[in-house]
């Protein structure tokens, strides 16, 4: 016999008129290797199938089912309930808009953080099809792999302060991308270029350093090491700007 | 008409994989008008989770040397036991090495030749010339005569995708992210776009548009145990198949991965075995070469999976806390570093969901449904069969690249490839065509739509349980249309399912319906689901041969006399089966012959 479990959900479904936030309780016998994964399924399948979350590989690779368990932004499907004490509280994660429940908007968040940090190779070589690749260190490629491996969870974005209270904050997974691209050679931008792009209070100075991001990514990406080399980066380019008197806002 | 949006485009991508969106630039650089429509956002999409690579015959790393797209053609025929289209797979291996550069000018951090001598797990010593230092890498992969798997670390279909997702952005292509496509609107001849359900609100859109390309997916989750994503349904294919005259081919094929990982089936990469991983029975003894002596773990997929539960029936499978029966995998040979870098994602997994540390601990492994070979049925071109301004790309085509078994690395290279290829097939026919529209039409298809969602919430259909009978569908799947295929037993199969089949036209809903509720996403899917289900388990019953990753018990041998041939599966309104019709399979460029693995080669009888 496994422990009985309570959890203690969020409920609110903004398209139905005059439904009112609330948490509501499940109970569910857990048994061996249970994953959040199961435990919310589960319930939906089998006590109340309204419950709307979101899961897509049920791996930790695809970065769907970020929620706040008792307390701590986490990926859902590999948060194992032996982990968890046998009542917890179960929320939507915050800063993103609420679809419903436990599922929370990240696709649109994204997409515009890919918008705002012009996100792709900027290069003004053409591809011709008939030339080899470029060649690269294979120490480079695995460096620019180091933060592409960013799921987009929206764990970091959930754990920051700055990004609970600013709207615009690019938080830590922004910085991360724009490093992806600094690290990359394909890409063409100067720093002063980049610097557009983050060297404001919405990018990389935008952190207060309570670091929770970095203790919280389940991909554990040196998230706060990476703002440290683009907070570099514009250090120098901002000084750079000022000497040619660049006005630097 | 009674929908809340309607959007007209001229390019209506339906999906978000790699598949949909490498073919929705190839549009939008046409000038085109694109809208891409997606379950989920594009980066979430079951391509992100591929992981071991993709093959493309550059021919840089040592053990590459002197591949070409001849031997990549020759490899992918034989892996597809004669099932494939030649012609699409020439096409396809010529292509390649251009996609995968034009993905590495885009920003795939592709690994890289570091020039060197290197000693092989198995003690063979190989160099990787200086000339070639810095040019992209591949690894070793089942079923292939040299290495060509092109691989960022183990997480190749994230990278791809994400790039892919950048040049997406760039151009400003709209992402219709949460729209759920669940009716095709046409007149039996054209195609002018889709119905769908919005999942963020539960309201319902109608999108027109000159052409329309399905890029769903595969349906994995017909089956209880899959390595797929959970969104992957088949719901693409569903609407082409309730169209009544688009077919979907060969639907009997369907691969077994080798190396899922139980109790959750998440997938170890071929990439592990390819790296020199070995599987072990219950005494620990690597069982492989006692039954493909060249081969060994490096057969292709069917052949593999196969031999494992073979021995497991001989009894040697593993019992333990992951499953009744499984084997393992070793990986520890590799070393710390390699297994902590290059197999990095799977080590996680492993570690995050069995507690394992592959460096030094064993994984269990069982095969697992993997992959649908099977799909809408196109032409070289990708034109859908059927209905004019309709395409296939990707898993949910069958386009007809992969036959009978697809070998590890060429679905990935598929996606892009096909999404160039298809893409450019479709600017040219979306340029030539012209808009029209029939409101009456399309109102009849918004009220078919909203007619059946209004009758699943008042339950006047009945009052079935949509989550029981799903997973008694993918209990049924797992029981009678697996690896090892019976024709009395698929008979048994096919009747379950008709039975599950009439049961779903009577679900009803236990909750409101409301917005975006979830149990009517699923009562919507899940006729759709069947109907899928059906054209697999019954073209398997009818196909009376094995070929690739279809091996019939009754029928042990492939029957080329017969059988060199492509199922294509109608369903006809009222009915409950699917209508089987048959075409032939052309071989113009590789006569039928010997894999050179397999049953039909391999003398050797295992198990000791
Ligand atoms: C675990 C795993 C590992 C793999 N590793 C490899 C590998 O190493 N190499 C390789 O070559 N292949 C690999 N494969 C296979 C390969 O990843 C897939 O076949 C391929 O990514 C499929 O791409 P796709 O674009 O066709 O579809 P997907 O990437 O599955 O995308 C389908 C899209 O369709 C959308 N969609 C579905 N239904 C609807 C609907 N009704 N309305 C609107 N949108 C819809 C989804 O939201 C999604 O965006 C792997 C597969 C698995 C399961
Ligand atoms: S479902 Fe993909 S990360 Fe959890």
């Amino acid at each position: 016999m496994g422990r009985q479990l309570t959890l203690s959900i969020f409920r609110y479904n903004p398209n139905i008129p005059g439904d009112q936030p609330r948490m509501q309780d499940y109970k569910l016998e857990e048994h061996e290797g249970m994953t959040l994964f199961v435990a919310l399924n589960k319930i939906r399948e089998e006590q109340d199938p309204s419950l709307m979350f979101d899961f897509v590989c049920r791996a930790a690779i695809c970065g769907s089912c970020a929620m706040m368990i008792n307390g701590r932004p986490r990926l859902a499907c590999k948060t194992m309930t032996r982990t968890l004490p046998s009542r917890f509280t179960v929320m939507p994660l915050p800063v993103f808009k609420l679809i419903g429940d436990l599922s929370v908007d990240t696709g649109t968040w994204f997409r515009n953080l890919q918008i705002r940090t012009e996100a792709w190779i900027h290069t003004n070589k053409k591809f011709d099809p008939n030339e080899l690749e470029v060649r690269m260190d294979n120490k480079v490629a695995e460096a620019i792999y180091e933060p592409e491996r960013c799921i987009e969870c929206g764990c970091c974005v959930a754990a920051c302060v700055t990004a609970n209270i600013r709207e615009d904050f690019l938080g830590a997974t922004g910085i991360n991308r724009v490093a992806r691209f600094m690290l990359d050679p394909r890409d063409e931008r100067s720093d002063a270029e980049y610097f557009e792009v983050v060297g404001n209070e919405d990018g990389a100075f935008g952190c207060v350093g309570i670091m929770a991001c970095a203790d919280i990514c389940p991909m554990e990406i040196p998230l706060q090491q990476n703002l440290a080399y683009v907070r570099r980066k514009m250090a120098k380019a901002g000084l750079k700007l000022d000497l040619k008197g660049f006005k630097v806002s | 008409m009674s929908a809340k949006h309607t959007h007209i485009c001229d390019v209506l991508v339906i999906g978000a994989g790699l598949a949909a969106e490498r073919s929705a630039i190839e549009c939008a650089q046409a000038g085109l008008n694109v809208i891409i429509l997606s379950l989920v956002p594009p980066r979430r999409s079951h391509s992100t989770a591929a992981q071991g690579g993709m093959q493309a015959s550059l021919g840089n790393c040592a053990m590459g040397l002197g591949d070409n797209p001849q031997i990549h053609f020759e490899d992918t025929v034989k892996g597809s036991d004669w099932g494939c289209d030649q012609e699409v797979a020439k096409m396809f291996c010529e292509t390649v090495p251009i996609m995968i550069r034009q993905l590495d000018y885009w920003g795939v951090p592709w690994n890289r030749v570091v020039a060197g001598k290197k000693k092989l797990p198995d003690g063979r010593e190989i160099e990787d010339l200086k000339e070639k230092e810095g040019l992209i890498t591949a690894r070793d992969f089942g079923g292939v005569a040299k290495w060509r798997c092109c691989y960022t670390s183990d997480g190749t279909g994230h990278t791809v995708q994400f790039v892919v997702d950048t040049v997406v952005c760039k151009l400003g292509i709209p992402v219709h992210d949460r729209m759920e496509a669940i009716a095709l609107i046409h007149d039996g001849e054209t195609c002018y776009g889709a119905v769908a359900r919005c999942l963020r609100t539960g309201d319902l859109n109608v999108y027109l548009a000159k052409s329309t390309i399905i890029a769903t997916g595969g349906a994995g989750r017909i089956y209880a145990a899959s390595t797929n994503a959970v969104i992957n349904e088949g719901t693409g294919l569903a609407i082409a198949l309730d169209t009544g005259v688009v077919p979907l081919g060969n639907m009997e094929a369907i691969q077994f991965h080798p190396t899922g990982m139980p109790p959750t089936f998440i997938l170890m990469t071929e990439g592990a075995r390819g790296d020199g991983g070995y599987l072990l029975d219950k005494n620990l003894h690597r069982f492989m070469p006692d039954y493909e002596p060249k081969k060994k773990e490096l057969a292709s997929r069917d052949v593999v999976s196969r031999r494992m539960i073979q021995h497991i029936r001989a009894g040697y499978g593993v019992s333990s806390k992951y499953a009744p029966q499984h084997l393992w995998l070793d990986i520890r040979h590799l070393g710390r570093k390699w297994v902590w870098t290059n197999l990095r994602e799977i080590a996680n997994i492993a570690m995050n969901f069995n507690g394992l540390d592959p460096a030094k601990d064993l994984i269990p492994v069982i095969p697992t449904q993997h992959y649908t070979m099977g799909g809408v049925r196109t032409n070289k071109d990708g034109y859908a069969y059927g209905l004019k301004g309709l395409f296939a790309i990707g898993e949910a085509a069958c386009w007809d690249l992969h036959g009978f078994n697809r070998l590890g690395g060429n679905s990935l290279a598929e996606t892009v490839t096909a999404g160039f290829l298809v893409g450019m097939q479709v600017a040219k026919y979306t340029l030539g065509a012209t808009q029209k529209f029939d409101y009456k039409l399309v109102e009849d298809f918004v009220k078919k739509e909203e007619e059946r969602i209004k009758n699943l919430i008042s339950g006047k259909y009945g009052k079935e349980n949509v989550f029981e009978i799903k997973s008694a569908m993918q209990q049924v799947m797992m029981d009678h249309v697996h690896i090892f295929r019976t024709g009395p037993s698929l008979e048994q199969g096919v009747a379950k399912l008709q039975e599950l089949y009439r049961r779903s036209l009577k679900i009803g809903l236990r909750s409101s319906g409301k917005g975006a509720n979830p149990e009517l996403a699923a009562a919507i899917r899940m006729p759709g689901m069947l109907r899928v289900a059906l054209c697999v388990a019954y073209g398997a019953l009818m196909r009376t041969e094995s070929r690739g990753s279809h091996f019939r018990e009754d029928y042990p041998k492939r029957d080329d006399a017969n059988w060199l041939k492509r199922t294509l599966a109608y369903w006809k309104e009222g009915a409950d089966l699917p209508t089987l019709d048959y075409e032939p399979v052309a071989c113009p460029y590789m006569p039928p012959g010997d894999r050179g693995y397999g049953e039909a080669t391999a003398g050797a009888k295992g198990s000791k």
